[in-house]
């Protein structure tokens, strides 16, 4: 009966957004505006029903209810409890229930807490929002259903892919989803926008934390992915401008251009067009990104269970989105004024530069991503974009833009002197010399990026922090904390990237049992290999003992695993995390002579870059905490006034 | 001027659907053609893949042609489904060399004894030295090579007995 | 996590088990399938007979070839210079087998064959750029991550200084002009 009541709750759901679109549709002519009324609590049942109809899925799963198709094919009794919860959204039906249900969800926490902009412009964004809705509930009910029973229950499930049995795997893509569904509901607000002619502070007040909760979620899908990446395929590489990983780099970069085009917006009331512009680009990018990863049509080294029908439906999708909002873009953007000019040197103008920059990198990817489809599409002769067009196409913006990343913050807004700012920025630029000296002097020869990268990240490093300096601390607004934070991240992030490249040590070997090779300063030592098992696994285990300069001896144990079920081979590395690096260990095969291959690898400094990357996402945090915090005071204070 | 402007993402957005549908509408296919067709075979100089065997030079293909050119393996799981279609050109009259890929002569006669032995010539190639010279990105793959030396064709994968008529053609054509 | 990175050669090569994907696919050959169990054989010996009594029985489904993997192909050259040379070109090349990796990162046996042969002729002194050309010639652009300058590819190597243009275009009207 559980499965009947959740499809039951999906068919009322569809209704109730249907409604919602035409409810909202008849408000915005003039005349018969008291139709608008129906659609804020439509939006909230609907968010409910979703939710009731994901909940249901859950509970047959949990229940290992096998007469319901879905669970026999996915899911087994034998299970633990978690796989059975997370193979919920482990599979495609479940997991574009979870994407209604979330979206379903933002739509109605859109129709309780915005109260900034007009209702006329709630009404239009609570439509846009149904209207995207509807064409994912369309695929679920016609046909991916959910909650289709068999016709003779199965005795027992065909269990979850043993490889996809990973607490990071269970909550890899509800992290996804929240931030692709972040990004639709700014795209709502956009369409909205234009709608009603109202792009305007308020607009990019209300739009903001959703902007900024977006982009929190894909800072952490995307810094939890590359680290995957790292430690899983054993090669030691962390960034491999992979079309999957580029897909999932390009909603990200639109986000980080929206997140500061609407602080201009919202602070100036300027950059009107092309912030409604950036949001239709940054829904677009994860419609796209998903399109890519779920098609299939561009080879990549992360497996996906692609399914070129389902990207043909997104692709569907797609165009009435994207091209629909994009027509109404042409067509309505004329009436709207961009607003103020700006100073060039002003807090504004180097946002301004700050999205040129963004763009043109997001536009780099993009056009490197889909070119070889494009040329097999015109000649069809096949080529390949990859690490050195990205590195030398993207990379020098990106130095450049993280340059003035350490510049824009000490800038003030409307007018500020050039003067003053060098001023400000005197002891960043001494840094990033004295860097520069200490390389040149100390340092081999490194290559012209990665001296760069450690040159800035040095210097941005100063400069970041530098807008706390003379402040009282107590007092600094949570959300300049964590502008201070995030932009910290992204020159942490940086120095780990420089020191990976530069200062890499790696030694590729074999070895016989009981030899001891030199990787950096560490001595490894291969002291044994022997077969374990694991649950649904066999593996080859090598013990490696490894010391620094004759220290303290630690061991590590890489193997080389066999998955039974579908038969498969994975090389699980031993990685020893330092306060200053990672040994990086893995485990090949064995040769004519009985020696062992070992790869092994010292990495000074690498974590840096992942560490960046959760202060990235911890800077936004927080300063999505403090804006909440902020209107939630602002709003207290008008009440009671 | 400035309306026609407007419509600028829109218009990338079309070329963006046109070339990703494409992308979708083409048939999968991943392989990796050889650009070398219709130019010299690169000169080698293999061992014998096989016990009893002669070595096998390019140089051994001059004026004689057309013939077929076999990369295989005795490791090679399709290899196995094609031997029969290769005895069956043999038997039509088709002269057939071998490069046999990270091989060992033994493993090479076992497989041999076992599914038949249409070659002329086999060569070993211990380290795919050769398959790269080549352009060859498999086995098995069969190439059409004229009297001159020249790769005039690639087959790519197992023989199937329907690419039989093909693979004639080629070597009509090559003639 | 291990299905973020997971190679079945199947579904990547359409037609099943023409090759595979070196360590990331099933395998028979030099795959091991054993039971743990007691050892009374020396451990070092115990996987190696294990690996080839279960190499006979194992289906031989998507096999590796036998022969262990070529000098080069995963041993480093002594000159540090030729072989951060070789590196950087091995980078930038594309496995022809596992089609989304370099070589440098492949586990595929026939990668393993091509760092080999990039190590060989880099030792021998041969430029890199010759040593892709040299790739390009037999396998077509494909095999080289790094696009030729060429007709074909000036929109692609154009694309940031256009882009950057058409940035600044739009942007010049943000800002005031001063005398």
């Amino acid at each position: 009966m559980i499965a009947e009541g959740g499809l039951a709750a999906l068919w009322l759901a569809a209704a109730l957004s249907l409604l919602q679109l035409i409810m909202g549709a008849v408000a915005l002519t003039p005349g018969r505006e008291e139709a608008g009324a129906m659609v804020r609590p439509v939006a909230i049942v609907q968010g409910l029903l979703t939710l009731l109809a994901f909940a249901a899925l859950i509970a047959v799963f949990v229940m290992s209810d096998m007469s319901v198709k879905l669970v026999a094919a996915n899911s087994s009794s034998m299970k633990p409890l978690l796989y059975k919860f997370a193979g919920t959204w482990g599979n495609h039906e479940g997991s574009m229930l979870m994407w209604v249900t979330i979206l379903g969800l933002a739509g109605a926490a859109v129709a309780i807490f915005e109260h900034r902009v007009s209702n006329r412009m709630l009404i239009a964004t609570l439509a846009a929002q149904a209207a995207i809705g509807l064409g994912f509930f369309a695929f679920l009910l016609f046909s991916s259903n959910p909650f289709e029973r068999l016709p003779i229950p199965a005795a027992d499930g065909q269990g979850l892919n043993p490889l996809l049995q990973d607490p990071g795997l269970a909550f890899h893509p509800p992290t996804l989803y929240l931030g692709y569904v972040g990004l639709s509901v700014a795209f709502s607000f956009a369409v909205g926008a234009l709608v009603t002619r109202e792009v305007n502070a308020a607009f990019a007040r209300a739009m903001r934390p959703w902007v900024l909760a977006a982009w929190i979620l894909l800072t952490i899908g995307i810094t939890a992915g590359s680290y995957w990446a790292y430690y899983e395929l054993g090669w030691g590489g962390w960034w491999f401008w992979d079309p999957v990983e580029n897909a999932s780099l390009m909603p990200w970069l639109a986000a980080t251009a929206l997140l500061h085009s609407v602080t201009v917006l919202a602070t100036r009331d300027s950059l009107r067009a092309w912030t409604v512009m950036l949001a239709v680009v940054a829904f677009s990018m994860s419609m796209v990104g998903t399109f890519l990863v779920r098609s299939g049509i561009l080879t990549s080294v992360h497996a996906f269970a692609v399914d070129p029908e389902r990207g043909s439906f997104i692709l569907a999708l797609l165009a009435l989105y994207i091209g629909g909002a994009l027509a109404l873009f042409a067509l309505r953007v004329s009436t709207v004024k961009e607003g103020a000019q700006f100073e060039a040197v002003s807090r504004e103008g180097a946002l301004v530069v700050n999205n040129l920059l963004l763009t043109a990198i997001l536009g780099i990817v993009f056009v490197g991503t889909l070119y070889p489809l494009f040329v097999e599409a015109l000649s069809g002769e096949k080529l390949s974009v990859g690490p050195p067009y990205f590195n030398s196409a993207a990379g020098p913006l990106a130095l450049l833009l993280v340059a003035l990343m350490a510049a824009g913050p000490l800038m003030r807004w409307r007018r500020d002197r050039l003067k003053t700012v060098l001023n400000r920025m005197a002891l960043p630029i001494l840094g990033t010399a004295v860097v520069l000296l200490l390389v040149v002097v100390f340092a081999p020869p490194i290559g012209v990026l990665p001296t760069l990268g450690l040159i800035l990240a040095v210097g941005v490093g100063i400069g970041s922090v530098a807008p706390l300096w003379g402040r009282n601390l107590r007092r600094t607004p949570l959300f300049t904390w964590g502008m201070v934070v995030a932009h910290l991240g992204i020159a942490v992030s940086l120095a780990g990237m420089a020191c990976e490249s530069a200062f890499t040590k790696e030694t590729l070997v074999a070895a016989k049992i009981g030899e001891t090779k030199q990787v950096g300063p560490f001595s490894v030592r291969l002291d044994d290999v022997e077969p374990v098992a694991g649950p649904n696994w066999t593996a080859l285990e090598a013990t490696l003992t490894a010391s620094r300069n004759g220290g303290t001896a630690f061991v590590l144990k890489p193997q080389s695993r066999s998955w039974p079920n579908p038969p498969t081979e994975t090389s699980e590395s031993a990685i020893s995390t330092r306060w200053d690096g990672q040994l990086y260990t893995v485990l090949g095969k064995q040769d004519e002579d009985g020696r062992w291959q070992l790869r092994l690898w010292w990495k000074p400094f690498v974590t840096l870059i992942w560490l960046g990357g959760g202060m990235i996402a911890l800077g936004g945090a927080l300063s999505l905490f403090g804006r909440v915090r902020r209107e939630r005071r602002y709003h207290d204070r008008i009440a009671y006034a | 001027m400035k309306r026609f402007w407007l419509w600028a993402p829109l218009a990338g957005f079309v070329i963006f659907f046109g070339v990703v549908a494409f992308g979708l509408i083409r048939p999968d296919n991943r392989q990796i053609a050889s650009q070398m067709v219709g130019k010299p075979l690169p000169a080698f100089d293999l061992p014998a893949g096989a016990p009893g065997r002669t070595g096998f030079s390019s140089k051994d293909l001059q004026g004689e042609g057309p013939r077929l050119l076999n990369v295989f393996a005795s490791w090679c799981v399709p290899c196995i489904a094609e031997a029969p279609v290769l005895m069956q050109l043999k038997n039509q009259g088709v002269t057939i060399d071998a490069i046999a890929i990270r091989d060992r002569p033994e493993d090479v006669a076992t497989f041999l004894a076992r599914n038949g032995d249409p070659y002329d010539k086999i060569g070993s190639d211990t380290a795919s030295r050769v398959q790269l010279a080549m352009g060859s990105s498999g086995v098995p793959e069969t190439f059409v090579i004229d009297a001159k030396g020249v790769i005039r064709h690639q087959h790519i994968g197992d023989i199937r007995p329907e690419d039989v008529p093909e693979i004639l053609a080629q070597l009509e054509k090559a003639r | 996590m291990k299905g973020f990175v997971l190679k079945p050669s199947r579904n990547l090569l359409g037609e099943g088990d023409r090759t595979k994907c070196g360590d990331r696919a099933a395998g028979g050959g030099n795959t091991l399938r054993f039971a743990p169990g007691p050892s009374t054989i020396p451990k070092q010996g115990l996987a190696r007979i294990l690996a080839f009594a279960l190499a006979l029985v194992a289906t031989p489904a998507l096999a590796d070839s036998n022969l262990p993997a070529a000098k080069w192909a995963n041993e480093q050259l002594p000159d540090p210079r030729q072989e951060a040379e070789a590196r950087t070109l091995m980078l930038t090349l594309r496995c022809i087998v596992c089609q989304g990796q370099s070589i440098a990162d492949s586990d595929a046996e026939l990668a393993g064959d091509m760092r080999a042969m990039v190590r060989t002729r880099i030792a021998a002194g041969e430029k890199p750029e010759a040593i892709r050309q040299w790739l390009i010639e037999r396998y077509g652009q494909w095999v080289s991550y790094k696009p030729l300058v060429e007709p074909m590819t000036w929109p692609l190597w154009l694309a940031p200084l256009v882009l950057l243009g058409l940035g600044a275009f739009l942007a010049r009207g943000r800002f005031r002009r001063h005398r």
